[in-house]
């Protein structure tokens, strides 16, 4: 693969003119892109700008209605997965496809085994060639782990072996630093580096601006499925990129201004929490939230955030320990006991939990207040006052539906997410509970939520805030928790919090403590 | 030094008693039995082989039940329908093989592939309730068998025979614990005599061979298979048909090599057993093949309850159950030790899942 390093005239791969339609939309309309041999291009847009569309097509997933794909200068159809592989192209998702309960040399030869005869695996052969690959690239890698036991930053270090032992000319990398820590961030691009230096071709999709800044040699932007602008990191910054992505404007940074907390509102002490298999998943949280801040949890996923907030709004029963609100004693009280007490949640999964797909928006806008006044009468319910609320609620909160009676699952994940914040939102609330509240969303609609919630913050609620994105969770809150294997290990001020002090924390727990500031209220 | 006072004390003792009279039963009774046991223990480990091979790749069958019997009927009537073209065939030294038996076998594993072919496309291509699409086969298996025997059978045909059990010289048997050991597992017919290979020969294939790794693979993330270019849909239809042969397998032996003929319902649910000892054997062949022995030692016991029960105190309290409580054991056994397994034992991920190809979005 050395040799694709000397200056080649034909772009690696080009893709010319791709246009798919589906049914109602064109996905991809007349998409051009030109990847050059050993050059790390960024492929930027919002959710449903078309990009998992013309990377489906490269890979062979999708057929463009029109267009065509060049590597090295030749035409060719790539009709399936295998075909994409046999040609180098290979795909690293944004949703790891790794198989959790086979190890690390099974997962990488699956579907392109290092056989011994025509039936068995050389295992033996296999690992020498993985571990060897590893070092290329400066890590060091057991084949014999089972996968389902590593890190996601290893797991992803796994996808991007799978590729190279493949032999992976391009290699296409979909969101890659969505979960990881900065640290984790860090170490896969000088891995990406490194494999650009050895003349493979990157193309790394992505909607977080900085680091597209950092790691692309080019940049292409796609809007509503063509593309809007191509640029050299050295030649734009994130607010023009953010312009050209979203089409106007946009206010990146979220301004949350000055706080002014008041009297404690949700006090959680020595609380424990089992997960669903019966392990200790929180271990031992204290914690505070004062009425008119933020208080966001960071940590990576899996850390215990999502049994805490369980517990918290009542759907878990907590092991040990207790929960306060306003000073009332409401540990172990129903989910509906909360809501009544003026507790909104918004759940991490907003299809599993946080709707009910098949029921019509506007039953869905009532979820947590179906039963009383005046949507309902005794038993039988008010449709009249539930469609009038709804109606309401889609023109204040946003949500772009052609109407109240059409089914959740018909609209966007924006606008299925500004459902959510309109139901639990519209209330005086004491404390708002927020899991992932911006997963998957496009920029405008995280830009919505967040002035949302910054607007009950000023009213006086206090917010609980988990994000497995730090970003967000730098962004908006007032003070931050990193948790870590259950445990809350550090608090430290919103407003002078280091991102990398606090990746560390959530990586490590804090073992080596690096100096971050003492936490003040 | 003479434990006979303790012992006798101990009897004194009524439960404490019957405890020992029962385990001095079970231990006279179960190494003289060790080749009954393995005839027991034949369809239930090849019904789990059958089993596994389907769930490891994602499709739950439950149409074990129904395809052994089906098969083992169908073996039957061949040999019935067979037998007169061939007159009186000289049959084989070992294992007595004729030509008609043969055949009978090749028919039970091939109609035994054709229904797993149908579960196949039921609940591969059609995305149908797999568990419904079992249930059917089950159901259809037991009526037709039914009513088709009931036809052939008015005027008591012969079939063709059963296979012989290889004697294997006493030299073997008589060597301490082993030979109780190659008893059990040689003093066997041919298809029974294979199961420990069919074993070992699936639990190697299963974990080394590029297959195996691709069925595992497609039976936890079919999505990971299919993105690394493995054909899914093909994947899983290959397994169940191949699953289809060792339940046609287990069929055959019923009605021709554990007996000559079919009886009704012949299988009486060893298909579910078959499944139990998956489950408890954590969907590996090895596994399975324990359990289904230690299923087979139930099932043994609670025939020989029957037959020859034992003497003492405890033979007078058993001869006051009914019979049909020994009959029923094995199967409560079954309940009970799934309930202590269940939930420890994980299955393979999308196993009863259909998968649907990435509808590009």
């Amino acid at each position: 693969m050395t040799d694709e390093t000397g200056p080649s005239l034909a772009p690696a791969l080009e893709m010319r003119g791709i246009t798919k339609r589906y049914p109602g939309v064109v996905a991809n309309d007349g998409i051009n892109l030109q990847v050059r041999p050993g050059e790390i291009h960024a492929l930027l847009g919002e959710n449903g700008a078309g990009k998992t569309t013309l990377m489906n097509v490269l890979y062979g997933l999708a057929t463009p209605d029109e267009g065509e794909i060049l590597l090295d200068g030749k035409v060719v159809t790539i009709s399936g997965p295998s075909d994409a592989i046999a040609r180098g192209i290979n795909m690293v998702h944004q949703h790891f496809m790794l198989v959790p309960v086979l190890t690390v040399a099974e997962n990488i030869l699956l579907g392109d085994e290092t056989m011994a005869n025509r039936i068995f695996l050389d295992r033996r052969e296999a690992h020498r060639r993985i571990i060897e690959l590893g070092r290329r690239f400066g890590f060091e890698i057991d084949p014999e782990a089972k996968v389902g036991s590593l890190s996601v930053g290893w797991q992803q270090r796994v996808e991007i072996l799978k590729a190279l032992y493949r032999n992976a000319r391009i290699l296409v990398l979909d969101e890659p630093t969505a979960v990881l820590t900065p640290q984790e961030t860090d170490e896969i691009f000088g891995v990406l580096r490194r494999l650009a230096a050895e003349g493979h071709s990157i193309v790394f999709i992505s909607h977080k601006l900085y680091e597209v800044l950092e790691i692309a040699d080019r940049i292409t932007v796609i809007r509503r499925g063509r593309v809007v602008g191509e640029r050299l990191p050295s030649a734009t910054d994130e607010d023009d990129l953010a312009a050209l992505m979203v089409g106007r404007e946009v206010q990146l940074t979220v301004d949350r201004g000055e706080s002014h907390p008041a009297g404690v509102v949700l006090e959680v002490a020595g609380l424990e929490v089992r997960d669903d298999r019966g392990q200790p998943a929180v271990r031992g949280v204290d914690l505070e939230v004062r009425a008119g801040e933020i208080f966001g949890i960071a940590g990576v996923a899996g850390n215990g955030q999502d049994e805490l907030v369980e517990a918290i709004v009542g759907l878990r029963k907590p092991a040990a320990g207790s929960v306060r609100l306003a000073g009332k004693d409401v540990t172990g009280h129903s989910p509906r006991m909360m809501n009544e007490d003026a507790v909104a949640y918004v759940p991490a999964d907003r299809h599993r939990f946080g709707l009910i797909l098949s029921f019509p928006l506007a039953d869905n806008l009532v979820l947590t207040s179906y039963y009383r006044s005046p949507y309902a009468r005794g038993i039988v319910r008010d449709p009249r006052a539930i469609q009038r609320d709804a109606v309401t609620s889609i023109e204040r909160y946003d949500i772009r539906t052609p109407s109240a009676t059409v089914r959740a699952s018909t609209l966007s994940g924006g606008n299925q997410q500004k459902a959510v914040v309109a139901r639990e939102f519209d209330r005086d609330l004491k404390l708002l509970v927020l899991d992932q509240p911006t997963r998957g969303l496009d920029v405008g609609s995280i830009e919505f939520i967040h002035h949302q919630v910054i607007a009950k913050r000023d009213a006086g609620t206090a917010v609980l805030l988990v994000s497995a994105e730090l970003d967000e969770v730098l962004e908006m809150s007032d003070r931050i928790g990193v948790m870590f294997e259950g445990r809350i290990v550090a608090v430290v001020d919103g407003r002078t919090a280091d991102k990398n002090a606090v990746g560390l924390l959530m990586a490590t727990g804090g073992e080596e403590r690096p100096p971050v500031p003492a936490a003040t209220a | 030094m003479d434990l006979t006072p303790i012992i006798n004390g101990l009897y004194g003792i009524p439960v404490v008693g019957l405890v020992f009279q029962l385990a001095g039963y079970l231990v006279s009774v179960i190494p003289q039995n060790g080749p009954n046991i393995m005839q027991q223990a034949t369809p239930l480990a090849l019904g789990a082989i059958c089993g596994v091979l389907c769930e490891r790749s994602g499709v739950v069958n439950i149409a074990i039940e129904g395809t052994m019997l089906a098969a083992a009927f169908t073996a039957w009537v061949v040999g019935v329908a067979i037998q007169p073209m061939f007159g009186t065939p000289n049959p084989s030294d070992i294992f007595g093989i004729t030509l008609p038996l043969l055949i009978a076998l090749a028919a039970a594993v091939l109609v035994a592939m054709a229904i797993s072919a149908l579960h196949a496309w039921l609940s591969i291509s059609l995305r149908a309730d797999q568990i419904i699409s079992g249930t059917i086969i089950n159901i259809a298996a037991a009526g037709l068998t039914g009513y088709l025997n009931q036809l052939i059978s008015q005027n008591s045909p012969a079939g063709a025979g059963e296979f012989a059990r290889f004697v294997p010289p006493a030299a073997l048997t008589n060597l301490p614990v082993i030979g109780w050991v190659l008893a059990l597992l040689l003093n066997q017919g041919p298809i029974s005599i294979s199961v420990i290979v069919l074993v070992v020969g699936t639990q190697v294939w299963l974990f080394r061979s590029r297959w195996g790794l691709r069925t595992r693979a497609v039976g936890e993330h079919p999505r990971a298979a299919e993105t690394v270019g493995i054909d899914v849909i093909r994947t899983r239809y290959r397994n169940v048909i191949l699953g289809g042969v060792f339940a046609g397998l287990a069929g055959a032996f019923l009605s021709i090599e554990a007996t000559n003929s079919f009886q009704q319902n012949m299988t009486a649910g060893r298909g579910f057993i078959a499944l139990a000892a998956m489950i408890m054997g954590r969907w590996t062949p090895i596994g399975s093949f324990g359990a289904a022995l230690l299923f087979a030692t139930f099932l043994q016991i609670g025939t020989l309850i029957n037959i020859a029960p034992p003497s003492g105190q405890l033979g007078s309290i058993m001869a006051g159950v009914p019979p049909q409580l020994f009959d029923a054991l094995p199967y409560i056994l079954t309940i009970v030790i799934l309930a202590g397994v269940v939930g420890r034992s994980t299955p393979p991920a999308a196993d009863g899942q259909p998968y649907e190809r990435e509808a590009a979005t």
